[in-house]
């Protein structure tokens, strides 16, 4: 695998050129081998479709913002405290809940693949793969942000967070103003996914 | 020089196209097919998430700009399947033999999906050297990023923080290091840090003058300052 072969050469050069029927002809081989269960796979997907979403996410940063022991706890040891809301496993083995405060906003990016903490925000969006993100966000976050239609207070500092290895961010973002009766559910509801990545704020109370 | 997929920092890629949050979570049913084959075929245990995250990298540039995201992914599972010796170029074009294949008996089960993501990869060990560096200490990323194990080898060091001056921010302990494991040669787990590093000792024109950008980086990425 670390030499390198003309692209003509690699073994998935022989699959059909269309994605879908490669993907198709790869899972058909694998199956007729008994290597995979199609029932396996149908359940891998009804669990990213289904079960596992930014509304995970969204209950966190909702009870952080309502129990500051809760968040205390957080910022101490994050993937103890979600694993406890039954939030483990795949891509979120090592969690970080890092926090804004009005002189600091943080975002989060893999510039080396796609990393991302699924058990709280599910697969991530298609932008957040693109080139266009993981070229941009590190260098010129502002930039990027304004894609979102979002702008930051001029002394509001930047933290971008490179997710160069296994560990796993969650940004926990402001709570926003007028909402200092809602409880956790309501203010779930404010929580977007975006917001806890750092390339949008939550929503206002309306 | 590290490959293709190290893009931090590059330019002309334009704009970030955000999609609504109520976009389905696949936008074609092949791209959900992709990632589960994908999960099913790592569960046989014939590679790490350090190889197969290599097996992409591995991709020609050419390929791996025109692919889409889960087309890489696909690319990848075919030459890792080749090159792992579960499937042959033979069987890719659907003139392989027939009959039981010997890890069938490793295929993950619909009963055990729930288990095996729960379950996860935790990447931390007990093993290997301690901490050098505490938090505060100014240290520098190695330069050039390259593995210095494998020539082409993948590596977690991104080009763009290579030779520039940091502040560890906290250290988590020891990680299993991608640079060995990638190559199957070994865990080899060592000190894992959160480096800060100032946005102008990265770019020519940083966007504020206060900006930073933090990386996770392993000890042997790094050197005092």
């Amino acid at each position: 695998m670390p030499h390198d072969h003309p692209d003509h050469d690699h073994p998935h050069a022989l699959l059909p050129p269309e994605p879908a029927l490669r993907v198709k002809a790869l899972e058909t081989i694998l199956a007729d081998k008994g290597l995979i269960d199609p029932a396996a796979l149908d359940r891998i997907i009804d669990t990213y479709e289904n079960r596992i979403g930014p509304r995970n996410g969204a209950q966190v940063v909702a009870r952080a913002w309502i129990d500051d022991g809760f968040r205390a706890a957080l910022r101490e040891d994050a993937t103890a405290v979600v694993a406890e809301l039954g939030f483990f496993g795949r891509q979120g083995e090592h969690m970080v809940v890092v926090e804004n405060t009005p002189s600091t906003h943080n975002m989060v990016v893999c510039t080396l693949c796609s990393c991302y903490p699924w058990p709280l925000l599910g697969i991530p969006p298609a932008w957040y793969k693109s080139d266009a993100y993981r070229a941009r966000a590190v260098r010129e976050p502002r930039r990027v942000l304004a894609d979102f239609g979002v702008t930051l207070p001029a002394d509001t500092a930047i933290r971008v967070w490179d997710s160069t290895a296994e560990v796993r961010y969650l940004v926990l973002p402001m709570r926003p103003e007028g909402t200092g009766d809602w409880d956790e559910a309501a203010l779930a509801g404010l929580v977007t996914r975006d917001s806890m990545i750092g390339t949008g704020l939550p929503r206002a109370p309306s | 020089m590290t490959r293709v997929h190290d893009m931090g920092g590059r330019f002309g890629d334009g704009p970030v196209r955000p999609d609504p949050e109520q976009a389905p979570v696949f936008a074609a049913d092949w791209h959900a097919r992709a990632l589960a084959v994908t999960l099913a075929a790592g569960a046989l245990g014939r590679w790490t998430l350090d190889e197969s995250r290599h097996a992409r990298e591995c991709l020609s540039p050419a390929d791996y700009t025109r692919f889409s995201y889960y087309e890489k992914w696909i690319a990848a599972l075919a030459d890792l399947l080749v090159a792992k010796g579960v499937l042959s170029r033979d069987d890719l074009t659907g003139h392989g033999g027939g009959g039981a294949h010997p890890l069938a008996g490793r295929r993950l089960a619909a009963e055990n999906v729930a288990r095996t993501l729960a379950r996860g990869g935790p990447a931390d060990r007990d093993a290997g050297p301690g901490p050098v560096f505490e938090a505060g200490q100014a240290v520098r990323a190695l330069r050039p990023a390259a593995n210095r194990l494998v020539e082409g080898g993948h590596t977690r060091l991104p080009a763009y923080a290579a030779g520039a001056q940091g502040y560890v921010l906290r250290c988590h302990g020891n990680h299993v290091l991608p640079d060995s494991n990638a190559h199957g040669l070994g865990e080899a787990p060592e000190p894992l840090y959160s480096v800060r590093f100032k946005a102008a000792q990265l770019w020519a024109a940083p966007e504020h003058p206060d900006d930073e950008v933090i990386l996770d980086l392993w000890q042997s990425y790094l050197e005092p300052a």
